[in-house]
């Protein structure tokens, strides 16, 4: 649950997060076991298929809301329940307190839902005098501690044993053992009578099926069964995003849901609830069965061009289980009640942006989540959309503004870049890092070393490097991004190097600035909108045949968001289409287009390994060519574990959040270090800047070089 | 016999994967005689149901006496059979009942059923639940002991889709999945099974 005011005190939660060593180490086992099992569960499947095919069939329901929801409910009332809809979260509870009233209902069992705790129904349950228990287990253990769930499907991961013991003593009354398996047991004991004296029961739904008017519900304890046949009342509180046609619809998500979510194959159990049954408690022999349906903004989400895919959500938890944040802070800290990030999405929509405000900042933009989500969401681009849409709202911060405004100014960006070279002498001590930050920096940086701006920049040499090529094979038009024209011109020169041995003729556009990816991040849309146009101006595409960059994130960006940043102007589309085709990083042209050979490189085996970053790896998926790479430029290819889980960078992430930064940090340089390789290669000026500071600061002799440059170091 | 032979055994694999027990038999009545067995067999040294064993709460332990002789609950069925099993329980003392299962929400030992159809693919169970003594019987029962004719075996749910169809649209009507037995990972991400439901899934093959 989000409580800070502000991002400080947002921040000061964090570090609290951190140091609770039984919370990281959790989620480290977590993080590493659910990529196996989740690598295990679709194992032989078409995955991508199976993605592609969820996401089709949940935007055709959510088009067709409308129409399933009287579609079910003609079928559900004929069968004898009461269909309600509720437009807001309020609606909703008093609807479900209402029923609850005109039952004579007195105590009330849960079995899990999200949608339950969106609308914080106990809250409104136990306030009109009704006891309520929740069933799942999980669940149960975070009401008796009166806090929220930090994961979907796990509510309670982010508590030991010892502390499970210890509330359970204090429930029963009795001292009990911290043993797992008997505290399980003893939960069995407990709730068994909550559902004996239940008049009513609370289930939530994860399909509401028009075709038969069936509400379908996915557990693994049981307990859903058990909640909706011994009360005799049964409600249904259900989203209207969990309509869906029919019971293929509900089959396919079951094959991709249990499977994303923890690496099942499918929930212990599926019920499938036709109308009210049969009920002995009940006075009639019959039960009573209502089902509420959820609007709280979903319908007008669905009409949302851009916002419409979040009702993709099968709320599977995978975008938190693969997270970077998530695994350092856990859900109290990045989500309120949904969590991951699908959470920092719909805390604006379904909470406000009070409780958005902060969490949507703490995005690294790795990726990672996209790259598992079983609705194909564009988690990372909705998350900044968000985030610029409450700046939108509530102002740009000064320092958000102030970069948006120099960015847009290649000139005055460029002139300022070359002063801060001057002004850095006397704290870089003459090495190529800003030995003493003033204090106010030092403080949260010093996890690693900054580097100093370069000499001379890329832009400044390029006339004299400029491969003379006559009757060249290939026209490649380089865009540098700022950190290789800025401070790291040696790695663009590497690659130029490497490109003229090839007979390829390199042009270097002078007109470039930065891709424009930190002021997307920092949610200043203009800006973002505007340097795309002025770069892809710059490129005069149809002059080339590849644009080719050696900053992956600048790849990504370059190919992935300017189409989507610039879509919609005429006079640019066909430009930019042309420009974003002929974006190709810098590993997988000299891989897959040069086709360089190992004749052209002196082996001397060196041990390397690899950090793959986010946005070449998910952005762009080339993960063989780089790796490739290396054994055709003579060196030993050691790999590292987590090889392609962020470094912590994250453009101004790392400024905004430089103890998490920090952590990330440490786990890589922990990974590389244990390969025992003296060099670590990548692919993103970047990440080197992180990984290369981080390994200065304490003091390691492993040395960091982009792909290119250790390729161009040993070229015959 | 020969065409259900790979799906059985890819049934069998799957459930075996989600701790389920799988024997076969040639006949419903070696399937009775299996369920007294291991009704029998079950618990040898005590009559408790699960978890009454462990320090309660005062009304926690009050439901724990509902229970004073090993049960096996049959409901749903056919009335010879299940004179059969009654036969059988009680030539060991054990109580048979196929209803009333409101007064025994304590626990019974065992909860003896026939599935409608099983998915090999996952392991899966499929049962009309339509009755509320069926539906409370196989979560109540600390084993549930189910008969899957083989005959009734699909390799995937997307191959039940017509036979599913015809059973979600009677109404009122319960259907059930049933995989492995009632499970919870909720604490420390631990599998424990038994946390609502049986602690063990039993599931008798029958060559039909
Ligand atoms: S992009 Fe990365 S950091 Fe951001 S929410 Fe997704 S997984 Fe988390
Ligand atoms: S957004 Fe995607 S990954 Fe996250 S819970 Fe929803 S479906 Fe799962």
């Amino acid at each position: 649950m989000q409580t800070a005011k502000d991002l400080k005190e947002y921040r000061a939660e964090l570090r609290e997060a951190l140091d609770n060593e039984f919370l990281r180490q959790a989620m480290d086992k977590f993080a590493v076991a659910y990529r196996g099992s989740r690598a295990k569960a679709f194992a032989g499947m078409d995955l991508k298929g199976l993605i592609a095919d969820v996401a089709q069939a949940k935007d055709g329901a959510a088009q067709r809301m409308d129409e399933l929801l009287s579609e079910f409910t003609a079928k559900a009332e004929a069968a004898g329940v009461k269909v309600h809809v509720a437009r807001t979260a309020l609606e909703a509870n008093e609807i479900i307190a209402a029923i609850a009233k005109e039952n004579g209902v007195k105590k009330i069992v849960k079995s899990k839902s999200m949608t339950a705790e969106e609308i914080h129904l106990n809250d409104h349950l136990e306030g009109q005098g009704y006891e309520v228990t929740e069933t799942d287990l999980g669940e149960w253990i975070i009401q008796l501690r009166h806090e929220g769930p930090t994961h979907m499907v796990m509510p309670a991961i982010h508590l030991s044993r010892n502390q499970v013991a210890d509330l359970f003593s204090e429930v029963t009354g009795t001292k009990q053992e911290v043993d797992i398996q008997k505290l399980v047991k003893v939960a069995r004991r407990e709730l068994r009578r909550k559902f004996v004296e239940a008049d009513m029961g609370i289930s939530g739904g994860n399909f509401a099926i028009a075709e038969t008017g069936t509400i379908a519900l996915c557990t693994n304890e049981g307990n859903a069964r058990l909640v909706t046949t011994l009360p005799r009342v049964h409600v249904a509180l259900v989203g209207l995003d969990k309509l869906t046609p029919s019971i293929n619809d509900a089959l396919r998500v079951i094959k991709a849901l249990p499977r994303n979510a923890t690496g099942q194959a499918i929930t212990s159990y599926v019920s499938w609830i036709t109308g009210p049954g049969e009920c002995q408690s009940s006075p009639d022999g019959k039960k009573e069965m209502h089902v509420v349906f959820l609007d709280n903004g979903r319908r007008a989400l669905a009409k949302d061009p851009m916002f419409s895919q979040v009702l993709r959500c099968i709320r599977c938890g995978a975008c938190a289980n693969v997270c970077p944040v998530y695994r350092l802070v856990g859900g109290h800290q990045l989500g309120h009640i949904y969590i991951g990030a699908i959470g920092l999405i719909l805390t604006y929509f379904y909470h406000g942006r009070e409780k958005a405000k902060n969490l949507v900042q703490n995005c690294i933009n790795c990726g990672a989540c996209k790259a598992v989500c079983a609705g194909g969401i564009d988690l990372p681009k909705l998350i900044k959309e968000v985030h610029a849409r409450i700046q939108d709202e509530e102002g740009h911060p000064l320092q958000s503004q102030l970069l948006g405004k120099v960015l847009k100014s290649r000139k005055l960006f460029h002139a300022l870049l070359r002063s801060a070279k001057a002004v850095q002498k006397p704290i870089t001590g003459g090495t190529p890092y800003l030995r003493h930050l003033p204090m106010i920096f030092a403080k949260d940086q010093n996890f690693r070393a900054l580097p100093a701006i370069a000499e001379t920049p890329f832009r400044d040499r390029f006339e004299a490097l400029k491969p003379r090529v006559s009757s060249p094979k290939l026209r490649v038009a380089l865009f540098s991004g700022c950190v290789q024209d800025f401070v790291y011109p040696e790695q663009a020169e590497a690659a130029v190097k490497i490109l003229g041995k090839h007979n390829v003729d390199v042009s270097f556009p002078m007109d470039q600035s930065c891709c424009g990816l930190p002021v997307q991040m920092m949610g200043e849309r203009e800006a973002s909108r505007s340097v795309a146009e002025q770069n892809v101006r710059a490129f005069d595409p149809a002059s080339c045949d590849y644009i080719l960059t050696l900053c992956a994130s600048c790849a990504s960006h370059l190919k992935h968001g300017y189409p989507d940043i610039l879509a919609g102007d005429p006079k640019l589309d066909v430009k930019v289409r042309q420009f974003a085709d002929r974006v190709i990083d810098f590993s997988s042209f000299v891989h897959d287009v040069l086709k360089v050979q190992p004749e052209e490189f002196r082996k001397d085996g060196k041990k390397v390994t690899y950090h793959s970053p986010c946005h070449l790896c998910r952005g762009l998926h080339v993960t063989e060519a780089p790796r490739a790479l290396m054994g055709i430029g003579g060196l030993e290819y050691i790999p590292a574990e987590e090889e392609d889980v962020c470094c912590g960078f994250g453009g101004t992430y790392s400024m905004k959040f430089p103890e998490l930064s920090a952590e990330l940090l440490k786990k890589k340089l922990a990974n590389v270090e244990k390969t025992g390789a003296e060099l670590l290669l990548t692919d993103c000026p970047g990440c080197i800047m992180q990984l290369r500071g981080g390994l200065e600061a304490k003091g390691s002799t492993v040395k960091v070089a982009h792909v290119a440059e250790a390729l161009a170091e040993r070229l015959k | 016999m020969s065409e259900s032979q790979p799906l059985s055994r890819l049934f069998e694999e799957k459930a075996k994967a989600v701790s389920a027990v799988v024997s076969k038999v040639t006949s419903l009545e070696q399937a009775l005689a299996h369920a007294v067995d291991l009704c029998d067999k079950k618990d040898a040294c005590q009559i408790l149901v699960s978890g009454c064993e462990l320090p309660l709460s005062a009304t926690g332990e009050a439901l724990c006496e509902t229970k004073q002789q090993k049960i096996l609950a049959a409901p749903g069925l056919e009335p010879k059979l299940f004179a059969k099993l009654k036969e059988l329980a009680a030539e060991r003392g054990i109580l048979c009942i196929d209803t009333g299962m409101r007064q025994r929400l304590g626990g019974v030992d065992i909860a003896f059923t026939v599935a409608d159809f099983g998915i090999a693919e996952t392991g899966t169970l499929v049962f009309d639940s339509n009755s509320e003594e069926q539906r409370l019987a196989t979560m109540i029962a600390e084993f549930h002991l189910a008969v899957l004719p083989v005959s009734k075996i699909r390799e995937k749910s997307f191959d039940l889709e017509e036979e599913l169809l015809a059973l979600l649209q009677k109404s009122p009507s319960y259907t059930a999945f049933v995989t492995g037995a009632s499970r919870t990972a909720d604490i420390e991400r631990v599998l424990a099974l038994g946390v609502h439901g049986p602690l063990e899934l039993h599931i008798l093959l029958l060559e039909d």
